[in-house]
């Protein structure tokens, strides 16, 4: 009976957020105030049932409810109860569920916080937001339904994909879907600008911490996902280019170039029709994101099960959503651009020249993605582009922007003076030299290393001389404020993340060997001991776990575990043994028994010697704090008066030119 | 008009797409040419589900085409599959023999009590090693395999009765076909 409940519970959803976009759309339209106060307490119930179905959902599987379908193909009786949980966004039907909650909490906060807006503004930007869970809730609904039924109920169900049985993975979804839906806020208010013909710097500004706050959560999900491949997949990377991968990254990027343009709208008045197009581009790249992966359109190591009925119905919202908004764009953008003027050697020009490598690469990312697709329409044959076309690609398209990077907070708005910039490029280019110099003797003449070197030395001393200026001239507590700070932290992770790459994909030590109990490998320095192979069982798996002790001169630095899980189900699953350190990784991962018939004897063994790819993590990591510090500015927070007072000083009475973009 | 640039580029994504899924409905995603097509298929020597004393081999078997049809009791998609096996495996013509994947015999043997047993004769492959001879990506997944012990067609995935009406009898038709002059 409860399943039937949690289905119940999304059609009065469905029917809330059709109350939620429609009537305030009329009410905005018409002036109708009782109109277009339905959005927010439609919002709150359509969040509640949302909820109900979610946690209906999770009961079911929390409670071994096998006659329904998803339970019964994702978890079993063994399965421990925290994956059970995890489990309920596990696969196709639930993920979106998760999607759809993640979506409502999203606006119900915007519904909380947007109180201060001009309430034509609010009812519009909640109505987009309803917009979307309507697509999203129809769906689920019609084409994956996570309470179908499985009569006759079978005793016990099948098995979470064993990929998924691990921390890094369980939290990755969720990340990762705070991230995309995030980007909702900035398109939502895109939207509503452009149904209502203006678009204030106030909003930019109030949009802003919402854009840094999803843009955080995203780089998290990514840098979850990342870790999870490094410690499960057992091949000691850390990015592979998967499509899935790709669907993640193109919406981070295009939400970086996002996030540096709204800067420059909200405190300059310019690139506004760029900004709304950025907004629009992240969410649409976001939806794309949520759905290649379930379209069947591409097919991926981890895509979802596809049928053609979810393709069709993919494509005919992606078509509406999308394809909408970019109509609106082209009949309502601001034909006249606002703001202050800029020169060429400005802190507005650094930024564009950013934030058009951000999206070319991006562009270049949705190409490589989608070749095969093209391979098949231009009847080329099964082809992809793996990493030698991204990794070619990326770097280049990359560094105008990490050349640029250091300059950006010491240009002037408008107009930037040439002898800063003279003296900051001696600085920073004397110390990047220097390092890579000395750096060479360590690593003995690899250029990448030294390159790596060099591009962090570049980013990092930037921050820190820009972190001293504000440091000298300054009083204490007003040197760093929260939007500050969060630019040099993620400023900062740029610089440890590039090191993090090139170190550790230039100095990296890998070998496959076959090793029998006793036998010793020597890999960059380290020893690593086999002392051969047992069986140990967990909840729902066995494994064989091998014992590896690695030393250093005579001294032991750790004692290993790497296994060969297989699972209730007979899915086999590595998990590798991982030594983590500030300034190295050691990495063992267990092959395959030389002779199947004993596990006592001799494998095949992976060891790698990985420095500083710690680094990658790390950096990622700083920037999603300067993401989420940004955020916290005061600045931010919406004042009555600066929202109702239309055009800020500075706005009116600025010559108007003609934007140079878009 | 440039303001409607990325409006025309959307649809040529649109178009890009809808074209991803029409083909994807006209051909298998998860076809990938197998390179054992037409080359003999990997000799094995395996025990029969009935009675693990008695072992089957590639050589036993040579003499007539046969189909053999990977499964186990924990594959989903083989308990989709096994309706259509349990109606058209007898009318196949050739034998149809079951290829229990990384599975338990007692497992087994329950499932195809409880399912219905298409099977001519079952063998057992526990560890899953010849299954990687064989390049089996998981299961259901099947191989035709002619008279002379080569491999000549190959599904991957459950069959359905279009699949087997469409693909696999024409394939078995032809291997009759050689073998009549």
């Amino acid at each position: 009976m409860t399943p039937e409940l949690g289905q119940l519970a999304l059609i009065l959803a469905l029917l809330l957020a059709l109350t939620q976009s429609i009537l305030p759309l009329i009410g905005a339209w018409r002036g109708n105030h009782a109109l277009m106060a339905v959005a927010r307490p439609a919002a709150a119930g359509q969040a509640v049932f949302v909820a109900m179905a979610f946690g209906i959902l999770a009961w079911a599987f929390i409670s071994f409810d096998f006659s329904v379908q998803y339970v019964a193909t994702n978890s079993n009786l063994a399965l421990p109860w925290y994956y059970r949980f995890a489990a309920v966004w596990g696969a196709h039907e639930g993920s979106l569920l998760l999607w759809i909650l993640i979506l409502n909490l999203w606006t119900v906060a915007l519904a909380m916080f947007s109180q201060k807006l001009p309430e034509v503004f609010a009812a519009r930007v909640l109505a987009v937001m309803g917009l979307i869970a309507v697509g999203f809730l129809t769906f689920t609904i019609f084409t994956s339904d996570p309470f179908g039924r499985l009569l006759p109920m079978p005793g016990d169900g099948a098995d979470l994909n064993p990929v998924l049985q691990d921390p890094g993975m369980t939290t990755h979804p969720p990340m990762l879907y705070m991230g995309y839906v995030g980007f909702s806020v900035a398109f939502a208010f895109s939207i509503a600008a452009l149904l209502g013909g203006e678009l204030e710097q106030a909003w930019v500004r109030w949009a802003r911490p919402w854009t840094n706050i999803a843009w955080g959560f995203l780089t998290l999900g990514i840098v979850a996902g990342s870790w999870w491949a490094y410690g499960v997949l057992g091949w000691g990377g850390w990015w592979f280019w998967d499509p899935v991968e790709n669907a993640s990254f193109m919406p981070w990027l295009v939400g970086l170039a996002l996030i540096h343009a709204q800067a420059v709208t909200e405190k300059r008045g310019s690139l506004r029709a760029w900004t709304i197009l950025l907004s629009i581009f992240t969410f649409s790249l976001s939806l794309l994101g949520t759905f290649l992966v379930r379209s069947g359109v591409l097919t991926s190591v981890h895509a979802f099960a596809s049928d053609p009925r979810r393709g069709v119905f993919i494509l005919i919202f992606l078509s509406i959503v999308i394809g909408g908004s970019l109509l609106l764009y082209a009949l309502r953008a601001p034909k006249v651009a606002h703001g202050k003027p800029f020169k060429v050697l400005s802190r507005e020009t650094a930024l564009l020249i950013g934030n058009l490598m951000f999206v070319v690469a991006a562009a270049m990312v949705l190409l490589g993605t989608l070749f095969p697709l093209i391979g098949d329409a231009l009847a080329l044959g099964r082809v992809s582009v793996g990493p030698p076309y991204f990794g070619l690609l990326f770097p280049l398209l990359m560094a105008p922007a990490v050349l640029l990077m250091p300059f950006g907070p010491f240009l002037r708005w408008g107009q930037g003076e040439p002898a800063v910039v003279k003296s900051i490029l001696l600085r920073v280019g004397i110390a990047a030299v220097a390092c890579a110099i000395i750096a060479a003797f360590f690593v003995e003449g690899q250029f990448k290393a030294m390159l790596g070197t060099a591009a962090a030395v570049w980013l990092v001393v930037g921050v820190a001389l820009y972190a001293y200026k504000r440091w000298r001239e300054h009083p204490r507590g007003r040197r760093y404020p929260a939007e500050m700070a969060g630019m040099l932290l993620a400023h900062l992770g740029v610089g440890i993340f590039i090191a993090g790459v090139l170190l550790s994909e230039a100095l990296s030590a890998t070998t496959d060997v076959r090793m029998a109990p006793g036998e010793t490998q020597h890999i960059a320095g380290y020893d690593f001991h086999f002392d051969g192979t047992h069986r140990i069982t967990g909840p729902n798996w066995s494994a064989d776990q091998g014992v590896v002790t690695v030393t250093r001169n005579g001294k032991t630095i750790a004692v290993m575990h790497p296994q060969k899980r297989t699972y209730l189900r007979g899915e086999v699953q590595t998990e590798a043994a991982v030594k983590p350190g500030v300034m190295r990784d050691l990495y063992v991962a267990l092959g395959e028994p030389m002779d199947a018939a004993n596990i006592a004897g001799a494998w095949s063994l992976r060891l790698y010697y990985k420095p500083f790819i710690r680094w990658i993590w790390g950096g990622g990591l700083l920037m999603m704090l300067g993401g989420f510090t940004c955020a916290a500015d005061k600045r931010f927070r919406l004042k009555r008066s600066a929202a109702n007072v239309p055009a800020t000083s500075g706005l009116v009475d600025t010559p108007r030119v003609q934007e140079t973009t878009a | 008009m440039s303001r409607l640039l990325p409006f025309f580029g959307f649809l040529l994504l649109v178009a890009l797409f809808g074209f991803g899924i029409w083909w994807n409905t006209q051909h298998d995603p998860r076809e990938v040419p197998s390179p054992l097509i037409n080359l003999p298929a990997p000799a094995f020597v395996l025990p029969t589900l009935d009675d693990p004393t008695r072992t089957v081999s590639k050589a036993s078997l040579l003499g007539k085409p046969y189909l053999l049809n990977v499964f186990a009791s924990w594959c989903v998609a083989c308990g989709e599959e096994h309706p259509t096996l349990m109606a058209e495996g007898k009318q196949l013509g050739i034998p149809l023999i079951g290829y229990n994947y990384k599975d338990a015999p007692e497992d087994a043997k329950g499932w195809l009590g409880a399912h219905g047993n298409p099977y001519t004769m079952v063998i057992v492959d526990r560890p899953g090693r010849t299954a990687i001879d064989f390049g089996v990506y998981g299961a259901p997944e099947s191989f035709l395999v002619d008279a002379q012990g080569v491999i000549r067609y190959k599904h991957i995935g459950p069959f359905t009765p279009q699949i087997i009406a469409r693909e696999l009898k024409p394939a078995i038709a032809a291997l009759a076909h050689e073998a009549q002059p």
